[in-house]
């Protein structure tokens, strides 16, 4: 198969907030930098955050970067990485002010400055009270960032590849990466993209499961690349289940509904968090809601003829604060649960959303595997930022609006970082390894010949429903055992995709294929990291794994504080110990998690 | 699950193979969990993978999926089955206007070269400041109706000055997103980008046909900053 080779200085996979921030950073740097990227870059699924993006500006009130840091870890159950999370929460004043200069939309505060609002897990002065952190643009944060980071890099020349799609990383014998094989999704030509710097910035993988707030884009590209070419993927178990998906449609209600005074309600019309978490309510961390909710439904307490939602009630609001506020929150729920939220509440499920897990990272965006000298020896020309990565400042459980704080502050020091090596690397690039490219040339070549193989549709279906039924907000021992067997089984399915249309155009029933073949390494990954530990962390609750007086909800921090590694080459496990460390700060203490 | 077959006709063009388009007779059965024209759509990739349509978010957010649907353009994320009438085909084609690539999917390329031609991005050549630029509510409401265009071309590719002179006309969508800088109190370029502007084409091929509104799936009006960005003109010429 023909294919030729293009030479720059870094190439950036991903035009999504962590790759369009790193991209600027490259860009105004002079480096000659290619982004490829799957879909129009202001199409990535940055797009639809809602709520706003965390910093401590305190604009409102008193808030402190340390107040911060604390819910982070808090939040994390106490497997983020401390020396990380100090590092996203001091950075990220700096980061929003930035976007700002940008001239991102934000909303204001009557003196002017950035309307900031608050959100579930923030909290002042180390978890007393709910403090406004969340910088936001009405409900279409995500959006208006997205578009200003997209325009900055208009204005700095950035040369992107738009739909094309990355097919497998470049790594020589030395374990160094020296760029992606793609394909121009256009005319099926494949291109070798040979940089010195290689950043993935490749978003979750949500599409996983069957219900998902992700778009159809979100399909774990950059993890099952990296687990292809021997990378670990870390902390796979750990899914963030939105609590508010529009029951049925799955699509995304922000926690800013309940940070401007929305309320959830189960079919007696009372507000049952009130009994799960008596200080923070409706704005407790998102796993924590999220199982408040499920436990309402299956204690019979849900609402409508199927008593399998509950509702999200603003009709208390101000209508002119709806739709000042939550103007987009307003279109959705007409739209896709077919209700004006000033009238009626909307009804809503946990649903999937976030992976906290991800390529590791540390905090400088470069990726890092066990070697021999120590458990995060760097991978030389690897960098990985955003959903995609594992720095890992999420742990077991992500805080609302800290997703957009990670894919600015981590694409910005991915590109910081590949910058200064870029300064002091040499001129000439590495000798292309022609193993790994071919490694990369067999897929597409074995979907041209495919025959008599599974079908893309159904194969995905089976994935997905697999992944909703065996690993979902509660999760027990028989299951996920049963869910190790059979997701390996899709696996083999996956391997023998077939596809009808083999036309060289714009083939897009090649690229959902291609798709499926990282899907699955991110559900196989999942499932085994998932059926593997023995404790309840964050988002990560077994029945087996109980409250007790030893292990206070479930928690087992004498066997379980630490990291998972998933190595696709055997589906093995290794683990890594979490930094508890943080740069200038004490270590954040260890103790049970309330709100 | 109550279930019912849908009808369409769908542009069909494949440059690998077919000689012209043609319009394909297909019918996807769809049930009550399947409320949008993607969604069924979506069904029928799985009866016939060959089918090619860009979509992503399915919320109505990130602009992929704009056809031209019954005649008219939309997002097909956005589009309720229930509006179709019954016993007649739902008909899809490109958006109209720009070459097709292959079966609903368009080439972009001069919608977007108009777009990134207004200089869409915030000129302010003071040095920035420590915190943000201050900006009233006010002022910011300005700008409410304006940034959140999604880029998804159906206004440009209803507009028939767009047609006749995709090269020469910025179109709704690049007015639009013009007027959204002239319109932000911290962008200091508005008398350059009045001057970009300025000549028989770029802005005043806009006859207020006002297709673009009439169309706009996030409910904006082109029509209106193109009104403005006009009077601005007038203003500054006498």
């Amino acid at each position: 198969m023909a294919y030729t080779v293009r030479k720059f200085d870094a190439v950036i996979v991903g035009a999504g907030g962590a790759g369009l921030r790193a991209a600027i950073q490259l860009s105004e740097s002079g480096y000659k930098t290619a982004v490829i990227t799957k879909v129009f870059p202001t199409r990535s699924h940055t797009v639809a955050a809602q709520g706003g993006v965390a910093a401590s500006l305190g604009n409102s009130e008193e808030d402190h970067w340390h107040w911060h840091m604390y819910d982070t870890v808090k939040g994390s159950d106490w497997l983020g990485d401390q020396d990380a999370i100090e590092f996203m929460c001091r950075k990220a004043n700096e980061c929003v002010i930035e976007l700002e200069h940008y001239g991102m939309p934000f909303d204001r505060t009557d003196a002017g400055k950035i309307y900031q609002r608050p959100f579930g897990g923030h909290m002042s002065n180390f978890g007393e009270k709910p403090v406004r952190r969340s910088c936001a643009a009405a409900d279409r944060t995500g959006h208006a960032m997205l578009h200003a980071m997209y325009q900055r890099n208009v204005k700095a020349n950035t040369q992107f590849f738009v739909e094309w799609m990355a097919l497998d990383l470049v790594r020589d014998s030395e374990g160094e990466v020296l760029g992606v094989t793609a394909m121009d999704m256009e005319t099926g030509e494949i291109v070798v993209f040979q940089a010195k710097a290689t950043i993935f910035a490749t978003g979750g993988s949500g599409r996983i499961y069957y219900s998902s707030t992700n778009a159809f884009i979100n399909t774990g590209d950059g993890l099952g690349m990296a687990a292809r070419a021997g990378i670990p993927l870390e902390d796979m178990e750990f899914w963030q289940f939105h609590p508010t998906g529009v029951a049925g449609a799955g699509v995304l209600i922000t926690e800013g509904v309940r940070g401007e005074g929305g309320i959830l309600r189960n079919a007696q019309g009372e507000r049952f968090m009130e009994r799960y978490a008596p200080n923070a309510k409706d704005l407790a961390s998102r796993d924590v809601v999220s199982r408040a909710m499920v436990t309402e439904i299956n204690e019979g307490r849900g609402c409508g003829p199927n008593k399998d939602f509950v509702l999200l009630d603003i009709t208390h609001l101000d209508p002119a604060t709806i739709m000042k506020r939550l103007p987009g929150i307003r279109e959705i729920a007409i739209q896709f649960a077919g209700v004006d939220c000033i009238k009626e509440p909307i009804p809503v499920v946990p649903t999937c959303h976030y992976q906290m897990g991800g390529i590791p990272t540390n905090y400088s965006g470069q990726v890092v595997v066990p070697g021999k000298r120590s458990q995060n020896e760097i991978v030389p020309g690897f960098y990985a930022a955003g959903e995609c990565a594992c720095a890992s400042v999420h742990g077991a459980n992500r805080l609302g609006t800290n997703s957009l704080l990670d894919l600015l502050v981590f694409g910005k020091s991915a590109g910081e970082t590949a910058v200064e090596t870029l300064k002091q690397s040499p001129k000439a690039h590495k000798d292309l390894p022609q193993g790994e490219i071919d490694r990369a040339l067999a897929r597409v070549n074995r979907l041209n010949t495919q025959t008599g193989g599974t079908n893309v549709h159904e194969t995905r279906l089976d994935m997905q429903r697999t992944m909703q039924k065996h690993a979902g907000v509660f999760r027990f021992a028989d299951l996920l055992q049963q869910g190790v067997d059979k997701i390996k089984q899709v696996e083999e399915q996956v391997r023998q995709t077939e596809i009808k249309d083999k036309s060289m155009v714009f083939n897009t029933a090649r690229i959902e294929a291609l798709e499926l073949d990282n899907l699955i390494e991110v559900a196989v990954s999942t499932m085994v990291s998932a059926e593997a530990r023995k404790e309840s962390r964050g988002a990560h609750v077994r029945s087996d794994c109980a409250d007790s007086a030893e292990f206070p909800d479930g928690r087992n921090d004498k066997d379980w504080l630490k990291h998972s590694l998933w190595y696709k080459e055997g589906n093995r496990l290794d683990y890594k110990s979490v930094k508890l460390t943080p740069l200038t700060v004490e270590t954040i203490a260890l103790k049970k998690r309330a709100y | 699950m109550t279930t019912r077959t849908l009808q369409f006709k769908i542009y069909r063009y494949d440059p690998d193979k077919d000689q012209k388009p043609y319009m394909q007779d297909i019918s996807v059965e769809v049930d009550s969990t399947d409320r949008k024209l993607l969604d069924a759509l979506v069904k029928l990739k799985a009866v016939d993978d060959a089918i090619a349509f860009r979509r992503s978010c399915r919320e109505g957010v990130c602009g992929s999926d704009a056809l031209n649907i019954n005649g008219k353009n939309g997002l097909a994320c956005l589009t309720d089955l229930s509006s179709f009438p019954e016993g007649k085909p739902i008909v899809l084609r490109p958006l109209p206007g720009l070459p097709v690539i292959r079966d609903l999917i368009v080439d972009m390329t001069q919608f977007f070269k108009q777009y990134h031609s207004i200089k869409p991005y915030l000129i302010n050549n003071d040095p920035p400041p420590e915190r943000e630029r201050l900006q009233s509510p006010e002022d910011r409401e300005e700008l409410d109706g304006l940034y959140e265009c999604i880029l998804c071309a159906c206004c440009s590719t209803s507009c028939p000055s767009f047609w006749w002179n995709p090269d020469k006309f910025v179109g709704p969508a690049g007015l639009l997103a013009a007027y959204r800088f002239i319109a932000d109190t911290r962008d200091q370029a508005t008398s350059e980008r009045l001057d970009n502007l300025e000549d028989p084409y770029r802005l005043f091929r806009c006859h207020t046909i006002m297709n673009c509104v009439d169309v706009c799936p996030k409910g904006l009006n082109p029509t209106l900053a193109i009104g403005k960005i006009k009077a601005m003109m007038v203003k500054r010429a006498i």
